[in-house]
């Protein structure tokens, strides 16, 4: 039950690739930068959010307002999982979101639940003229009807396995890997 | 109704007031002890109980119980209690006149004089108020409370404040040859307090009675026999201070006695820890050092008697915030088996300093009948069994409340039989009556 | 995520708590502070939970800051005063408990004036129970309040002197600070009129003053308590004004100290009695610091306690996390 198989989906070059390509159509999609605001949920997608800007930062000469988001309160499971959950930092660009283009960014899209809880938490927050979900993974699975616009890379994926994105900041490289249970006795 | 001849055949007869440990059967014929020796042959028509393996001493006297009749019945009364201490091992109890109204007339003297009488349990000796109203402002009709029946005076619940009223009381009581028992406390450094100061009170975030205020009276009460001549009993001694005081006192011949109950010989303020309000009492319970000092006194005869300070209180009054919960725990019928688990059993005292301390001591300190197996003496005897194994269940006590903080508590040695001129009033075979 | 430091069901002081445990609700305030800035200061966590705040005592700020923090959290509010009911208090406490759970409550704030009134409810409820004061016995979420308001400002709190000033031996603010401080490793003390100090106080790993001017020269941080009318009534000051002349925190007093100190005041102030106007309103005041701070804490403990129960941690740490 430890042992675990890891499989590397994407290498370091592979993902930067990747988030190049993602922050292109996100500058497709918003047409402009001055009205984009980019949204990393705690935590990775902070980092990817942060990358993502410089990309765009790096292709248009600009860099979008960014922020990040903790959607821990917003959760419709919290009362269910034992200890509290650590709460992260939400942070809202100055401006705010009303009117603006929000992209929210988060490394993976399982269930389709945390997207769920970030479009409840932006709507206290205001009122966006759009909003884009993005993700650098989409693993399928969904249990809500929550389409992620830009994806990274689609893989298909069990229950029991997970899909880890690794970024320097916290796991000391930039990876995406496949983690499926260790083959279970017959 | 004079009960059968009873004979009490092969037992260890303990009987301090004699010098006596020895196995002995003892014929009681017509409520008093007629003979004591071996191989006994029983008259006529008697009833013949073999004891052996047993112990059979002087009937256990306890000099401070409350038995809250008249006015608060539903805690307690008189035929409750008695039934209670018979179940425990005691032949008689003194009891405290705080009730409502207070014993501080002839009338009432009698009346719980009667009552007892009428259960016809272990026998119960009213103590008389020392005050009208136990207000501590003028003496009470002390001469006809004692033609009544009275065989001390108290305004326990309270102190006699004082010092005045304390010196009359002392002077008054000698011409009917009465002790007065004094409950020492301070009440301007008590007040406001709920258990013991000290680090735990600190901790809790309570009130704290310090010993000061327990020793200035004794300190007072002292000096005043010292003074009168008068006779002093200090009940519930709960100071080192105390213990020390007293123990000078009766050197310099001062005609002093003195109490102390089986909770103070036996817990600290640490079983207050967490609220609990069945080991609320007052005086409190105080530090080790002044459980080792009770103990070394109640060893050394510093404290004379050891008494219950039985004080019965609803479970409706005990469940509530400490601050507001009632004084108090009953002891009756945890008496003898904490003071032989905890005492003799440990080497405090030997079983015959126990039973001096139970039944010689106190019969002395009041002047009552019993605390002896003397021939003529009255046949109160406790039959005791040294080696029965029982856990306090106050579910199944047979006082009418349930506050104590020995609950759950395994202890060894209960009363088998009770028995008060001469008849059984308990037997642990059958049960209450 | 750290069993280790789950609260269980109720907070009934700072004493049973470890370290972790503190740090974790201190932490955990932290995002909390910033819900208030938001236009809309709402989140869902406790949405659809009641809450009763059971007051036997008066008062309007802790109240109030419990009832923000409620509120924030979605939950649905009860206030409850039985302030001033002449009925023996006890006998109300033990029925109460018994009324509260009969009507399923989620969760009760209670404020009483017997020491342990919040255990002796904890015990008898399933409910989780928050004391907001028992007594003199503690009132836990105000030294956490303290301490996050001290941390904020010095960046930390060990080795952060506190000197505690004033009525010690009656208050409950003064307890909880003791035990939440000594266990986060700083160095306490307190300070007031002997009259006025708990017996045996300094076995609880404090140090103690008999006079102001030493506490300042020592301290990093002064927590001057409120001094009640009641006590100079009762006799145990001869007067306010005294009070006042040996044990204020003056400005005159403040500007000898050696380093700026940090002036924290529970509330609500006499003012030229335990503190100077000039004191309160100054610069080193963080009074009003720690009112923000209040209603974070208690958002905190609440988000830390509802529904917590220890063994539902066991079933979390299988279940996969939804993403």
């Amino acid at each position: 039950m430890t042992d675990q198989n890891r499989r590397l989906l994407l290498d370091e070059r592979a993902v930067e690739r990747t988030l190049a390509r993602m922050a292109r159509e996100i500058v497709e999609r918003a047409g402009s930068i001055e009205s984009l605001v980019l949204l990393g949920i705690q935590r990775r997608g902070v980092q990817l959010t942060e990358r993502l800007a410089a990309e765009i930062e790096r292709a248009e000469g600009v860099r979008p307002a960014s922020g990040t988001l903790d959607i821990t309160l917003y959760r419709d499971d919290l009362m269910a999982i034992g200890p509290r959950p650590v709460v992260g930092e939400t942070r809202l660009p100055s401006g705010g979101i009303d009117g603006r283009v929000v992209v929210i960014v988060d490394d993976v899209c399982y269930t389709g639940r945390t997207a769920r809880a970030a479009l409840d938490e932006l709507a206290d927050f205001g009122r966006p003229a759009r909003i884009y979900l993005c993700v650098l993974v989409d693993r399928g699975g969904r249990e809500l009807p929550i389409q992620p616009d830009i994806v990274g890379l689609t893989v298909e994926t069990t229950a029991g396995q997970r899909v880890d994105v690794l970024v320097p900041e916290l796991d000391g490289r930039l990876a995406v890997e496949l983690v499926s249970p260790a083959r279970e006795v017959e | 109704m004079t009960p059968r001849p009873l004979l009490l055949r092969g037992g260890r007869v303990v009987d301090p007031s004699q010098g006596i440990d020895d196995v002995l059967d003892v014929l009681l014929v017509d409520g008093t002890v007629a003979r004591l020796g071996r191989g006994l042959e029983a008259p006529e028509h008697a009833e013949v109980r073999n004891v052996s393996g047993l112990v059979v001493c002087p009937g256990l006297i306890d000099l401070h119980v409350h038995l809250r009749e008249p006015g608060g019945e539903r805690k307690e009364t008189i035929e409750s209690g008695a039934r209670a201490a018979a179940a425990g091992g005691f032949t008689a109890v003194c009891a405290m006149p705080n009730t409502d109204p207070p014993v501080d007339d002839p009338a009432a003297v009698g009346f719980v004089r009667a009552q007892g009488m009428r259960a016809g349990y272990a026998r119960v000796y009213p103590v008389a108020a020392v005050s009208v109203g136990q207000r501590g402002e003028r003496l009470a009709a002390i001469g006809e409370m004692v033609d009544a029946g009275a065989v001390a005076i108290s305004d326990d619940g309270r102190p006699v404040s004082d010092a005045g009223l304390m010196r009359l009381a002392l002077e008054y009581a000698q011409t009917f040859g009465i002790p007065v028992a004094n409950h020492c406390e301070e009440l301007s450094l008590s007040r406001g307090g709920s258990m013991n100061e000290g680090l735990v009170s600190t901790r809790l975030g309570l009130q704290g009675i310090p010993n000061a205020a327990e020793d200035v009276m004794i300190a007072r009460d002292l000096l005043l026999a010292e003074l009168t001549g008068g006779r002093l009993h200090i009940q519930h001694v709960s100071t080192r201070r105390g213990v020390e005081m007293i123990r000078a006192a009766k050197e310099r011949g001062v005609p002093v006695t003195a109490e102390v109950t089986p909770h103070h010989l036996t817990l600290t303020d640490e079983a207050v820890d967490g609220y609990r309000t069945e080991a609320k009492v007052n005086p409190p319970l105080r530090t080790a050092e002044d459980v080792a000092a009770l103990r070394e006194g109640l060893a050394d005869g510093t404290l004379d008697v050891l008494a219950t300070d039985h004080a019965p209180h609803h479970y409706d009054e005990k469940e509530q915030a400490f601050d507001d919960a009632p004084f108090g725990m009953v002891g009756l019928e945890t008496a003898l088996g904490i003071a032989l688990t905890e005492l003799v059993r440990k080497g405090v005292l030997t079983l015959s300093q126990l039973v001096d301390r139970m039944s010689c001591g106190p019969a002395r300190a009041f002047r009552l009948p019993g605390g002896t197996l003397a021939v003529g003496s009255p046949a109160d005897v406790t039959v005791i069994d040294l080696d029965a194994e029982w856990i306090v269940d106050p579910d199944k006590f047979l006082s009418k409340s349930r506050n104590t903080p020995f609950a759950g508590w395994k202890l060894v040695g209960q009363a088998a039989l009770t028995i008060v001129g001469g008849r059984v009033v308990w037997d642990r075979e059958v049960g209450p009556r | 995520m750290q069993v280790d430091t789950a609260l269980g069901k109720d907070l009934v002081g700072l004493e049973p708590l470890s370290a972790a445990q503190i740090r974790a609700i201190l932490d955990t305030a932290e995002p909390f502070k910033e819900i208030s800035e938001r236009a809309i200061k709402k989140v869902p966590v406790l949405r659809g939970k009641t809450i009763v705040n059971l007051f036997f005592e008066p008062s309007t700020r802790t109240r109030i800051s419990f009832e923000f923090a409620e509120k924030r959290l979605s939950a649905d509010t009860v206030n409850i005063s039985a302030v001033g009911s002449s009925v023996a208090k006890g006998e109300t406490l033990v029925d109460t408990a018994r009324n509260l759970e009969a009507m399923k409550i989620d969760m009760v704030v209670i404020r009483h004036g017997s020491s342990g009134a919040a255990r002796f409810l904890a015990d008898r409820i399933e409910s989780n129970v928050i004391n907001a004061g028992d007594g003199r016995h503690e009132h836990p979420t105000q030294a956490l309040l303290d301490m996050l308001t001290i941390r904020d400002h010095l960046g930390r709190l060990e080795g952060v002197r506190v000197c505690i000033v004033g009525d010690i031996l009656h208050s409950r603010v003064a307890r909880s600070n003791i035990w939440g401080l000594t266990k986060m490793g700083a160095e306490v003390a307190v300070c007031g009129p002997r009259t006025l100090m708990p017996p045996y106080v300094t076995e609880l790993g404090v140090q103690q003053f008999s006079r102001i001017e030493e506490a300042i020269e020592w301290a990093d941080v002064l927590n001057v308590l409120r001094l009640q009318l009641e006590r100079m009534q009762a006799g145990y000051v001869p007067s306010l004004r005294e009070y006042n002349r040996f044990f204020g925190v003056t400005r005159a007093r403040l500007l000898r100290a050696p380093r700026p100190l940090l002036i924290l005041h529970p509330g609500p102030m006499n003012r030229g009695v335990e503190i100077d106007s000039d004191v309160a309103d100054g610069p080193h005041s963080v009074i009003l610091d720690q009112v923000t701070n209040g209603i974070a804490v208690r958002m905190a403990v609440l988000y830390l306690l509802a529904g917590g129960a220890p063994e539902r941690a066991e079933a979390a740490k299988s279940a996969p996390e939804a993403v």
